[in-house]
């Protein structure tokens, strides 16, 4: 059985001759997830429109004087007239990052990769396995979904986190829990006595359901080790690893495969990635360098 | 719970999928519903462990106490099951169990399970390979856990 598709939707794609171009966007919001991950939301200044994107790609955003970081872009993908990211702060560029002010500016660029095979998906029981910050790059695909609600089976996330002050999302994911056909479980590794939820590594929610493996598309998205973990808990489950898509993550520099920074074997993780069957990553899962 | 009902119940709760009816039959022989009010104790950590449950309705806290703190170790809820070391009697409860919510669960006697278990040695391999899947996965939730995959900067090395 061949892959979904993860190229983007015909017409989405940034031209080459735009790939290294910086377009300043103003920051318009701010808005603290948790105790180190912020969500910014950017606008168009200067009269220059924003590129579209698909669900799962990312830009790369420069911090002016500071440096050029790859984040995943978190937003509606539907909402042209606004880019949305979520942004851990761990290091110094990422700090200047998620302490932007609102009308500050930000360089834009791309969107770069592939993304969400979501029209293959059609049809079928969509499984979005998240975590940590790994439910930024998943909530597009989410929000097009639920936009397009009528096209898929179930919708099931399943996510985990250290602990419940690090879950990003909440109000979202508590409303999402009401709509009908879908199932949202969460698990955090550490639980304090109040925590009302489940505890445990984010595997350990597979139990609860019920899988049509045949009909089933999912979409992975979290440290390496537990992406790994979670196919093996769907290929037992029956799951082809032609219908299991992640998100991989290296140290992405250009954007377009011309640098090299994030190569893995054959791939370029910017420009052929980062999201891939998991067929073709399979050899290529835990080798962090050639 | 009717005899029928029981046997029903059994049957759909997911430790016993593709168990023999025979084996349901024997179980539910052994098995008394239990409840338990929201915030109840089912048992403490040095506990002599005597029942196992399974869960149907509720949700369960497994804990420990560390360094003054009380910490989850998991949270069961309806289709899991609870004291899996009630069959290697006599031992005692490395955890305890406190209710999150008002709990509905089938009791048996470790005891009395572990004598079903030699006299009847298909049924006691068929539920030993039960009880050895609910160690082995919590062995590897708990590996997992200790990985601390979601600490900024990746999974701690050392």
């Amino acid at each position: 059985m061949t892959p979904a598709t993860t190229a983007v939707p015909a017409g989405m794609a940034l031209p080459a001759s735009r790939a290294m171009e910086t377009v300043p966007a103003r920051v318009a919001k701010v808005e603290k997830e948790t105790h180190d991950t912020f969500t910014l939301q950017l606008e168009a200044m200067n009269g220059r429109a924003l590129a579209r994107f698909a669900p799962g790609q990312f830009s790369m955003l420069y911090v002016f004087g500071v440096g050029e970081l790859p984040i995943s872009i978190s937003g509606d993908p539907e909402r042209p007239d606004r880019l949305t990211y979520t942004v851990r702060s761990v290091g110094q560029a990422t700090y200047a990052l998620v302490t932007r002010k609102p009308e500050e500016a930000i360089g834009v660029r791309g969107p770069f990769g592939t993304s969400w095979p979501l029209t293959s998906a059609r049809g079928k029981d969509v499984v979005i396995i998240a975590g940590g910050i790994g439910l930024a790059p998943l909530r597009p695909a989410i929000y097009s979904i639920l936009r397009h609600r009528g096209d898929y089976n179930r919708l099931i996330l399943l996510y985990g986190a250290r602990s419940p002050r690090d879950m990003l999302y909440k109000k979202e994911l508590a409303a999402w829990s009401y709509l009908p056909d879908t199932q949202i479980l969460q698990t955090v590794d550490y639980g304090g006595v109040s925590w009302r939820g489940h505890v445990g590594v984010v595997t350990t929610l597979f139990r609860y359901l019920r899988l049509q493996p045949r009909q089933t598309s999912a979409f992975i998205c979290g440290p390496e080790i537990m992406m790994r973990y979670v196919v093996r808990e769907l290929e037992t489950r029956g799951v082809a690893d032609t219908d299991i898509h992640i998100s991989m993550e290296r140290n992405m520099k250009c954007g377009v495969g011309f640098c090299g920074h994030c190569q893995l074997g054959p791939h370029f993780i910017c420009k052929d990635g980062p999201i891939f069957p998991f067929r073709e990553m399979r050899p290529w899962m835990d080798k962090y360098e050639l | 719970m009717d005899p029928k009902r029981l046997v029903e119940v059994l049957k759909a709760h997911p430790f016993l999928e593709d168990f023999r009816p025979e084996h349901i039959e024997k179980l539910a022989g052994m098995a008394s519903q239990v409840s338990f009010e929201a915030d109840q104790t089912v048992f403490r950590e040095g506990d002599e462990s005597s029942f196992f449950y399974l869960l149907l309705d509720g949700k369960v806290a497994l804990e420990t106490r560390a360094a003054g703190r009380t910490l989850r170790i998991q949270t069961l809820q309806a289709g899991d099951e609870l004291g899996w070391s009630s069959v290697l009697h006599p031992v005692r409860k490395q955890f305890q169990a406190r209710t999150l919510e008002p709990v509905k669960a089938l009791a048996f006697d470790g005891a009395r399970m572990l004598e079903a278990c030699e006299s009847d040695c298909s049924f006691g391999y068929a539920l030993m390979r039960r009880m050895l899947g609910i160690v082995a996965e919590r062995l590897q939730a708990t590996r997992m856990q200790l990985l601390d995959v979601y600490r900024p900067g990746g999974p701690r090395a050392s």
